[in-house]
C-alpha cells in the first residue's frame, strides 16, 4: 500500500453498552477531499473526536502521517497536523474572534518542531488573513457573543484552519448557512485542498457532499457500510435503505 | 509598559508606602500593613489558578501553611535568613502544588475544589502530629527585635512582604501578557476546544497550580516571625480560605488588578473591624461582601469600572 495519510484500523467505541463505533476501518491519501455521511447518531462525530484524541478508542488503531497516535492527547495531534471543527461551535467566549485564531498559531504552529515562530506582525497578518478566508472579516474585535449562529461556524472553521494543518476535518460546518455562503464554504474547502491540505467533510447538505467529494463514506449505527465514488456509492441499495429507513 | 518598568513602578509605591509607614511612627501601621499585604499576595497567587484559569482552590490555607512550616522547621533545624526561607517556602509549596496538580486536574469543576478542600485537611492532619515542628501544640518561634540598618523587626517583616507582593503583582501580570496567559484563558474558556486548538492543557494547569501554590507558600513563610507562636489551627486557619477567594472575586479575576483591589479593601476593611468592633466579625463581612458582588456585580469592581475605562485600551498581543 502506498504511504497513506490517515489510517484507521477497526476502530470501536462505546459508551456504556452503546456501541458507537465498531470496527471502523479507514485509510485516506494525502491531497483527497472525503465526504463522509450517515444518519443522525449514525456516530461521525464520535469517529472524529477518536480521531483527534477527544475521546479514547477502546480497540483499534489510528496511524497518522507515518505515525501510531495511540497515547497521543488531543492537542499533540493537532500539532501533528490534524484540525477539526466542533459541529457545535466551542469558541473562546471570553476572547475577541482574533484572539480566538490566535491561539492555534501560539499553540499549534508556533509550537511545531522546526516551524519558524510567527512574529507578532504576521500573527496579526494571518488572523486578518483567515477572517478574511471566511467572510468574517472587519470582525476581528468581536466576541463570540456577538457573532450569530452561522458566523460562530465560520470561526470555527477559521480555528480549525489557523493551526495550519495537513487534515482538515470539518465536522457538519454549513448547518444553516444560505445556498451561496454554502457554495463559498465548499469552494474555500477545494482552495484549501489545492494548496495541499487532506479535508474530510461532514455534512448534511448533500449538494455540498456530491460536489466537494473525490470519494464518499458512509457510516451507519457504528459501522461503515460504503466507501468509493460519490455517484456509485450514492446508488448503493444499502445506503439508500439506510436513508430511507431513518 | 513592559514588565521591568512595571516592576520599578510597583517598587516605586512600595517605597512611597514604606517611608509613609515610616513617617507615621507608630508599629501598629506595620502590623496592618504586613497582613494586608500577605493578602495580596495570597489573593494573587490564588487568581493564577482560580482566576485565570477557572479552578477553584479551596485549600489557600494550606499552601500558607505549607510555607509557614517550612520555617518553623529550618527554625529548628537550621537557621536561616526569612529571604532564604521564603525561597524554600515557596519551593515546597510549589511541589505541592505540582503533586496536587496531578492528583487533581484531572477532576474538573467542583471535583476540584473538594479535591483541594481535602488536601488541606490531610495535611494539617499531618502537622498536627508531627511533633518536631511543635505538633498540636504550635510551636514558639522567638524573633530578634531590631534588624540592622532598617530598624524594628515588625519593620523588616513589612518589607519583605511589600517586596513579595509587589513579585507577586509583577508575575501575575507577566502572565496576563504572555502566551502563557492566553493558555490559561482557554482552560477557563473551554478545556475541549483549548486541547484541539493546540494547547497543552494539562502541562498549563500544573504550571498554574504550581506557581499558584509556590507564591501562596512564599507569603506564609514569614508569619511565624511575624506571630511568634504557630499552631496548626492559625495557620490552617478558615480566613486564609475564604479570603483568598473573596478578594480577587470582589475585585475581579481577570486581571491582575483585581485581586490588589479586593485585598486593600477586604483586608483593610477587616483591619479597621477587628480595631473597632472585633475579629470575630471579620469573616461575616467577607462572607456578606462577597455574597453581595457575586449577586450584583459577578466581575468584580474591575468589571464594574471596565466599560468606562478600560474599552479604549487595546489588549497587548503576546509574542
Ligand atoms: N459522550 C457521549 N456519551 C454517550 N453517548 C454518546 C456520547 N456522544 C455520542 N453519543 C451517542 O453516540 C451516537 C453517535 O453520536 P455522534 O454524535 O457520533 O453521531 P453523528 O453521526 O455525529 O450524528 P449527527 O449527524 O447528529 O451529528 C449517538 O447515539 C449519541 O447519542
Ligand atoms: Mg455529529
Amino acid at each position: 500500500m502506498t504511504a497513506q495519510l490517515l489510517e484507521v484500523d477497526g476502530l470501536g467505541k462505546r459508551f456504556g453498552g452503546f456501541v458507537a463505533l465498531d470496527g471502523v476501518d479507514l485509510s485516506i491519501a494525502p491531497g483527497e477531499r472525503v465526504g463522509l455521511i450517515g444518519p443522525n447518531g449514525s456516530g461521525k462525530s464520535t469517529l472524529v473526536n477518536c480521531l483527534c484524541g477527544t475521546l479514547a478508542n477502546e480497540t483499534g488503531s489510528v496511524r497518522f502521517d507515518g505515525r501510531d497516535l495511540s497515547g497521543l492527547v488531543a492537542h499533540q495531534r493537532t500539532r501533528l497536523g490534524m484540525a477539526r471543527s466542533f459541529q457545535l461551535p466551542r469558541p473562546f467566549p471570553s476572547m475577541t474572534v482574533g484572539d480566538n485564531l490566535r491561539i492555534p498559531l501560539l499553540y499549534a504552529v508556533n509550537a511545531r518542531p522546526g516551524a519558524a515562530h510567527l512574529s507578532v506582525a504576521e500573527t496579526r497578518e494571518r488572523c486578518a488573513e483567515l477572517l478574511g478566508l471566511v467572510g468574517l472579516a472587519g470582525r476581528v474585535h468581536d466576541y463570540p457573543r456577538d457573532l450569530t449562529q452561522v458566523d460562530m461556524r465560520k470561526l470555527e472553521l477559521a480555528r480549525a484552519m489557523a493551526s495550519d494543518p495537513k487534515l482538515l476535518i470539518a465536522d457538519e460546518a454549513m448547518a444553516g448557512l444560505s445556498h451561496s455562503e454554502v457554495s463559498d464554504i465548499v469552494a474555500l474547502l477545494v482552495r484549501l485542498n489545492e494548496r495541499g491540505i487532506t479535508v474530510i467533510l461532514i455534512e448534511h447538505i448533500m449538494r455540498a457532499v456530491m460536489s466537494f467529494s473525490q470519494r464518499l463514506v458512509v457510516l451507519v449505527s457504528g459501522k461503515k457500510i460504503a466507501d468509493g465514488r460519490p455517484d456509485e456509492v450514492i446508488r448503493d441499495a444499502e445506503v439508500e435503505r439506510a436513508y430511507l429507513g431513518q | 509598559m513592559r514588565w521591568w518598568t512595571f516592576l520599578l513602578a510597583c517598587s516605586a509605591v512600595a517605597a512611597a508606602v514604606f517611608f509613609a509607614a515610616c513617617w507615621l511612627a507608630n508599629d501598629y501601621y506595620f502590623f496592618a500593613g504586613y497582613t494586608v499585604l500577605q493578602f495580596v499576595v495570597l489573593a494573587t497567587a490564588w487568581n493564577i489558578l482560580g482566576g485565570y484559569c477557572g479552578y477553584v482552590n479551596f485549600g489557600s490555607a494550606a499552601f500558607f501553611a505549607v510555607g509557614a512550616y517550612t520555617t518553623v522547621f529550618f527554625h529548628k533545624a537550621l537557621p536561616l535568613p526569612i529571604p532564604a526561607l521564603v525561597l524554600l517556602a515557596g519551593i515546597a509549596s510549589g511541589l505541592i502544588g505540582l503533586g496536587t496538580g496531578y492528583l487533581t486536574l484531572r477532576l474538573r469543576g467542583a471535583f476540584f475544589s473538594i479535591a483541594t478542600l481535602a488536601l488541606a485537611v490531610v495535611l494539617q492532619t499531618l502537622v498536627v502530629n508531627w511533633n518536631y515542628v511543635g505538633g498540636s501544640r504550635g510551636a514558639y518561634v522567638v524573633r530578634p527585635n531590631e534588624v540592622a540598618l532598617i530598624g524594628s523587626y515588625v519593620q523588616y517583616l513589612f518589607l519583605i512582604m511589600l517586596a513579595l507582593a509587589v513579585g507577586a503583582l509583577a508575575v501575575a501580570r507577566a502572565i496576563e501578557r504572555s502566551r502563557l496567559g492566553f493558555g490559561f484563558a482557554t482552560i477557563r474558556d473551554d478545556e475541549l476546544a483549548a486541547e484541539a486548538s493546540g494547547v497543552p492543557t494539562l502541562k498549563l494547569k500544573l504550571i498554574a497550580t504550581t506557581l499558584s501554590g509556590a507564591l501562596m507558600g512564599m507569603a506564609g513563610a514569614p508569619f511565624p516571625y511575624y506571630i511568634g507562636y504557630l499552631e496548626p489551627a492559625s495557620a490552617f486557619g478558615l480566613p486564609y480560605a475564604v479570603n483568598a477567594i473573596a478578594m480577587p472575586m470582589i475585585g475581579g479575576t481577570t486581571s491582575w488588578v483585581g485581586p490588589l483591589i479586593g485585598a486593600l479593601l477586604l483586608g483593610t476593611l477587616q483591619q479597621v473591624a477587628t480595631v473597632t468592633i472585633s475579629s470575630a466579625v471579620n469573616l461575616l463581612l467577607v462572607g456578606l461582601l462577597l455574597v453581595g458582588f457575586v449577586i450584583v456585580a459577578p466581575k468584580g469592581i474591575v468589571g464594574l469600572v471596565q466599560p468606562y475605562w478600560g474599552r479604549k485600551r487595546k489588549r497587548a498581543e503576546p509574542p
